[in-house]
C-alpha cells in the first residue's frame, strides 16, 4: 500500500509501486480528469501538483508520491466550486476540445500559488510545457491573467 | 408510443427537449451552435434544449462532420425537425384552447394565446399524434447570432468524464495493439507466447488485453520484445518529395482549361511545396467495443462519420449492417481523418475474443503520430505572363499530390488500418479526392479568385503510394492558397506595386475586396514588414484575409495575425472567433515547424520531440474582425484561415528580411538557406 494525500484527503493505493501515478489516478482512484497525452513528459496533459509543483503524472511512479500531497484538476477547488483559473477559462471561453485544459489549469494554479500576480511573460513561461493543438493559447493566457486579477486587454 | 413526429426529438415530463445530433462534436463547438439553432426553431429556452451525441440507432444519417459544412448542412434538417415539433405542439395547444393555431405564439418555451399558457412538457403528447403538414412559422432569433457559451466546456473544465478515454463500461477490459514497425512489415513467425499474456492475433494484427491500463501497457511491452517482423524499405526519399510526387503514376485532373494562345509578355514562374503533415491531436485515438450475446456489436467512437464507419466495420467483421451499432463519444480535437476509425476496428477485433466483455483500446503517442493518415505532401508549379505594368495576362498552375480522402468506404474498401494486417487482408487503397462539387481535394482552392483573362489549372494525383494520406483540415487548400498568394506577392513586388493594391486591382468580388480591406485596416497596412494572404475557402465558402507581422531575428516568430473573415450569417460570433483563432494558430504551427519525418523504411517522427508543434511562447496574438453579412447563408469557419495565414507569414518574412521561402516549413534554417 502506498499512502498519499490526494486532493486533501489521505488515501491508500494498492497498485504496484512502479505503476505510473497517472494510471493509479485514472484507474483505482477513479479520477479521469487527468489526461493521457504522450506518456513521456512532453505534453502536459497529465500534469498534477506534487507538493505544489506541476509534474507529469505519466512518468511519476506511485512510489515517488508516498507521503506527499497530490492535487489533480478535480481537487483544484473544494467540492463543486471552481478555482479562479477554472472560472476564468469559462469566462474567456478558453477551450475548444478541452483535452489539454486539465494540465494547463494545473500548471496555472501552481503558478498563481507561488506568484499571485504574474505578468504575461510569467504566465507564458509557466505554461510552456503544456501543448494545445486546437490553438486556444492566447485565450488561456488571458484567462490566467484574469484569474490573477489583472486587467485584461482584448 | 405511436410514430413520433420526429424520431430524433423527445420531450421529458420536466420539459427537457432532447435532440439527437446529426453532427459530432470535434472540439469545434458544433453542439453549442446546433443547440442555438434548435432552441430558436422550437421557440424554446436554450437551457431546456439538450443536443445529445450522434448515433446510428435512432439518430439521423447526415454523413460526415467535415469540410466546415456542419452548420450549412446540419442546420437546415435540424431546424426543420424542430419546427415540426413546434408546429405539432402549437396545433395541440390550439385544439385544447379552441383557438386557431395562428393565435398561438411560442417564445422561450412558453406557448401563449391571450391569458392561456402552456409549456412543452404540457404539450408533449402532441408528438405522438399523427401530423399533417407543417406550417412555416416565422421564428424569432433569440440565440442564433449571439455568443452563447460552449455547452461542453463546464464538464471539461471541472475534469469530469467526458472523453472516450474516460468510458468505464461494466466489466471493461483495456486493450493495446502492437503495430508493425513500418508500413511494409509483416509478422515473421508467431513466437511462442507465455500463458499469462492475453494476446489476440489475426495475421499480422496483434493485440493484448488486460484488466487495467497499466497492465495493458506492460503486456504490450512484453509482446513487443517477443515479436519478430519481416521488413523492407518502401518509402520515398524525404529530402526529394518533389521528384517522388511528380514521378507518377498519376490521374490528371483538369480544373480549368485555357482558351487560345498565351498572350505575349514576360513569363515568370516559381515552385512551392509542403511536406506531409500529421494531425497530431492531443489525445491518441481510442474506441470501445462490445460483442453482445445476441450477435450485435456496439462500438463507441470519436469518428467523424458514424454511418460510414458502421458500413466499413460490418464489411471487415463479416456482419450484417443491422448488427453493428455505432455511437459517438467525444475525443480530443479532430482536424480531419485521423486514427478514430482505425482504432474502432482495433477495439472490435479485440472485443470479439472477450466473451461479451467490453474493451477500451487506446493508441500510443507514437501510433497516433505514425499511423494516423497524413495530410499529403504537395508540389506546385505556377507561372504567369505579365504585361508592362506587371498585371497578370495569363496564368498556368500545376499541382502534384497524393489524394486527400481515404475515409472508410471511399473507393469501395473499408480503408481501416488493421484490415491490411489481417490473415485475409483488405487492400488499403491510395487516397482519392472528393468531387469538385464537394470542394475537391488536391485542387481545392487551386482556382484563384482573381480576374485573370486566361488560366490553365491542372492537378496530378499520385495513384500509388506506400504513405497513407487522407483529409487534414482544409485539404489541398492550405497548399494552393499558400502557393497562389505567395506568387501574387512575388508578382506585386516584381512590378514594384503594393501587394494589397495589386490584389485589389485583380479582384472584382465585393465580399473579397471587403475582407482584404478590413484586415489591412485593422493591421495598420502600410507599415513595413507586414505580409498578407487571402482566399475564399473552396471558392464558395468563407472569405478570409490574414495579415502577419513577424520577427526574424535569432528565431523566426509570428508576433501577430490580424484576420478578417466573412462567414455570412454568424450563428455564434465567439464560436467563429474561436475557430478562426484556433485555425490560425494551428496554421502558424504547420507553416513554421511541422514536417512528418521518415527514412526509407519507417516514419521516424514518433513523439513531440521529433514532431514539434507550436508552444505557448511561440503563439502569435490573433485579432479577428468579423465582417457580418446576415443576408448571406452561414458557411463554416473552421478551415478558412489555414491557407491565408501560411501565405501571410511567408509574405511577411519576404517583407521583413527580403528572402522568399517557397518550401514549407519556414524554419529559421530555411530562411538562412534561402539567404544563400
Ligand atoms: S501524458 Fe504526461 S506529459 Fe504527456
Ligand atoms: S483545446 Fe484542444 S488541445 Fe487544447
Amino acid at each position: 500500500m502506498t499512502r498519499l494525500n490526494l486532493n486533501g484527503t489521505p488515501v491508500e493505493a494498492a497498485a504496484d509501486p512502479g505503476t505510473p501515478l497517472l494510471d493509479v489516478l485514472r484507474g483505482e482512484m477513479g479520477l479521469v480528469g487527468t489526461r493521457f497525452g504522450c506518456g513521456a513528459e512532453a505534453c502536459g496533459a497529465c500534469f498534477v501538483l506534487l507538493d505544489g509543483a506541476a509534474v507529469a503524472s505519466c512518468t511519476t511512479p506511485l512510489s515517488a508520491v508516498e507521503g506527499r500531497d497530490v492535487v489533480t484538476v478535480e481537487g483544484l477547488a473544494p467540492g463543486d466550486e471552481l478555482h479562479p483559473v477554472q472560472q476564468a477559462i469559462l469566462d474567456e471561453q478558453a477551450g475548444q476540445c478541452g483535452y489539454c485544459l486539465s494540465g494547463i489549469m494545473v500548471s496555472a494554479a501552481g503558478l498563481l500559488a507561488r506568484d499571485p500576480h504574474p505578468d504575461e511573460a510569467a504566465v507564458i513561461a509557466a505554461l510552456d510545457r503544456n501543448l494545445c493543438r486546437c490553438g486556444v493559447q492566447r485565450r488561456v493566457v488571458r484567462a490566467v491573467l484574469r484569474a490573477a486579477g489583472a486587467e485584461v486587454a482584448r | 408510443m405511436s410514430t413520433p413526429v420526429e424520431e430524433r426529438v423527445s420531450i421529458s415530463s420536466g420539459g427537457v427537449i432532447t435532440v439527437i445530433a446529426g453532427k459530432v462534436e470535434l472540439g469545434q463547438g458544433v453542439l453549442t451552435a446546433l443547440s442555438q439553432i434548435a432552441a430558436d426553431a422550437l421557440g424554446a429556452d436554450l437551457a431546456q434544449v439538450r443536443l445529445v451525441a450522434a448515433r446510428t440507432d435512432g439518430g439521423p444519417d447526415e454523413g460526415l462532420t467535415a469540410g466546415s459544412l456542419s452548420i450549412q448542412r446540419g442546420g437546415p434538417p435540424l431546424r426543420e425537425a424542430c419546427a415540426r415539433v413546434r408546429a405539432a405542439c402549437v396545433a395541440e395547444a390550439a385544439r385544447r384552447w379552441g383557438v386557431s393555431p395562428d393565435e398561438v405564439t411560442v417564445r422561450r418555451g412558453e406557448f401563449r394565446s391571450g391569458d392561456l399558457t402552456a409549456t412543452y412538457a404540457d404539450l408533449a403528447k402532441a408528438l405522438e399524434l399523427p401530423m399533417e403538414d407543417v406550417r412555416a412559422v416565422q421564428e424569432e432569433r433569440d440565440y442564433v447570432g449571439t455568443s452563447v457559451p460552449r455547452v461542453d466546456l463546464p464538464d471539461k473544465v471541472a475534469g469530469r468524464p467526458r472523453f472516450i478515454h474516460d468510458l468505464r463500461l461494466p466489466d471493461q477490459l483495456y486493450g493495446r495493439v502492437l503495430r508493425p514497425p513500418s508500413p511494409a512489415a509483416r509478422l515473421a513467425r508467431p513466437a511462442p507466447l507465455p500463458q499469462d499474456l492475453r494476446v489476440v492475433r489475426d495475421g499480422s494484427f496483434l493485440g493484448v488485453l488486460a484488466e487495467t491500463e497499466a497492465e495493458a501497457d506492460r503486456a504490450l511491452g512484453r509482446l513487443r520484445r517477443l515479436t519478430e517482423w519481416d521488413d523492407h524499405d518502401t518509402l520515398p526519399d524525404e529530402r526529394d518529395l518533389r521528384t517522388y510526387l511528380r514521378a507518377g503514376p498519376h490521374e490528371t485532373v483538369p480544373v480549368c482549361e485555357a482558351t487560345g494562345e498565351p498572350p505575349e509578355g514576360e513569363v515568370v514562374g516559381a515552385t512551392y511545396s509542403r511536406p506531409f503533415l500529421a494531425h497530431a491531436s492531443m489525445a491518441p485515438s481510442a474506441a470501445a467495443a462490445r460483442w453482445n450475446p445476441d450477435g450485435t456489436v456496439e462500438v463507441w467512437t470519436h469518428s467523424q462519420g458514424l454511418f460510414l464507419l458502421r458500413r466499413a466495420l460490418a464489411d471487415v467483421l463479416g456482419l450484417d449492417l443491422g448488427r453493428v451499432v455505432v455511437r459517438h463519444v467525444e475525443g480530443a480535437g479532430c482536424y480531419g481523418h485521423n486514427g478514430a476509425d482505425d482504432v474502432a476496428l482495433d477495439a472490435a477485433l479485440l472485443a470479439r475474443e472477450c466473451g461479451g466483455r467490453p474493451v477500451l483500446v487506446r493508441w500510443s503517442r507514437a501510433d497516433e503520430l505514425t499511423w494516423s493518415p497524413f495530410g499529403s505532401a504537395m508540389s506546385v508549379d505556377v507561372s504567369a505572363v505579365v504585361d508592362a505594368a506587371g498585371s497578370v495576362r495569363s496564368w498556368e498552375y500545376d499541382v502534384w499530390s497524393q489524394g486527400h480522402i481515404s475515409r472508410p468506404t471511399y473507393g469501395g474498401e473499408p480503408n481501416l488500418l488493421a484490415g491490411a494486417h489481417l490473415e485475409r487482408p483488405w487492400t488499403y487503397r491510395a487516397a482519392t479526392d472528393p468531387p469538385p462539387q464537394a470542394g475537391a481535394g488536391m485542387t481545392r482552392n487551386a482556382e484563384p479568385i482573381y480576374d485573370f483573362p486566361r488560366a490553365r489549372i491542372t492537378g496530378h494525383r499520385l495513384t500509388r503510394t506506400p504513405i497513407r494520406s487522407s483529409a487534414l483540415r482544409s485539404l489541398g487548400a492550405f497548399m494552393n492558397v499558400f502557393a497562389i498568394e505567395s506568387f501574387m506577392d512575388e508578382l506585386a513586388l516584381a512590378a514594384g506595386r503594393d501587394p494589397l493594391a495589386y490584389r485589389l486591382d485583380h479582384l472584382s468580388d465585393p465580399r473579397g475586396r471587403e475582407v482584404l480591406r478590413r484586415a489591412a485596416d485593422a493591421a495598420g497596412w502600410g507599415r513595413p514588414g507586414l505580409g498578407i494572404g487571402f482566399a475564399q475557402y473552396k471558392g464558395y465558402g468563407a472569405y478570409c484575409a490574414a495579415v502577419a507581422e513577424v520577427e526574424a531575428e535569432e528565431e523566426l516568430r509570428v508576433r501577430r495575425l490580424t484576420i478578417a473573415v466573412d462567414v455570412g450569417l454568424v450563428v455564434n460570433p465567439d464560436g467563429v472567433r474561436n475557430q478562426i483563432e484556433g485555425g490560425a494558430i494551428q496554421a502558424t504551427s504547420w507553416t513554421l515547424k511541422e514536417q512528418v519525418r521518415f527514412d526509407r523504411r519507417a516514419i521516424t517522427s514518433r513523439d513531440w520531440e521529433s514532431y514539434p508543434i507550436l508552444r505557448f511562447s511561440e503563439t502569435p496574438e490573433v485579432v479577428v474582425e468579423l465582417v457580418e453579412d446576415p443576408a448571406q447563408p452561414s458557411v463554416g469557419a473552421g478551415e478558412a484561415a489555414q491557407g491565408p495565414v501560411a501565405a501571410a507569414i511567408a509574405n511577411a518574412v519576404a517583407a521583413s528580411v527580403e528572402v522568399r521561402v517557397r518550401d514549407l516549413p519556414i524554419t529559421r534554417d530555411a530562411v538562412i538557406r534561402a539567404m544563400g
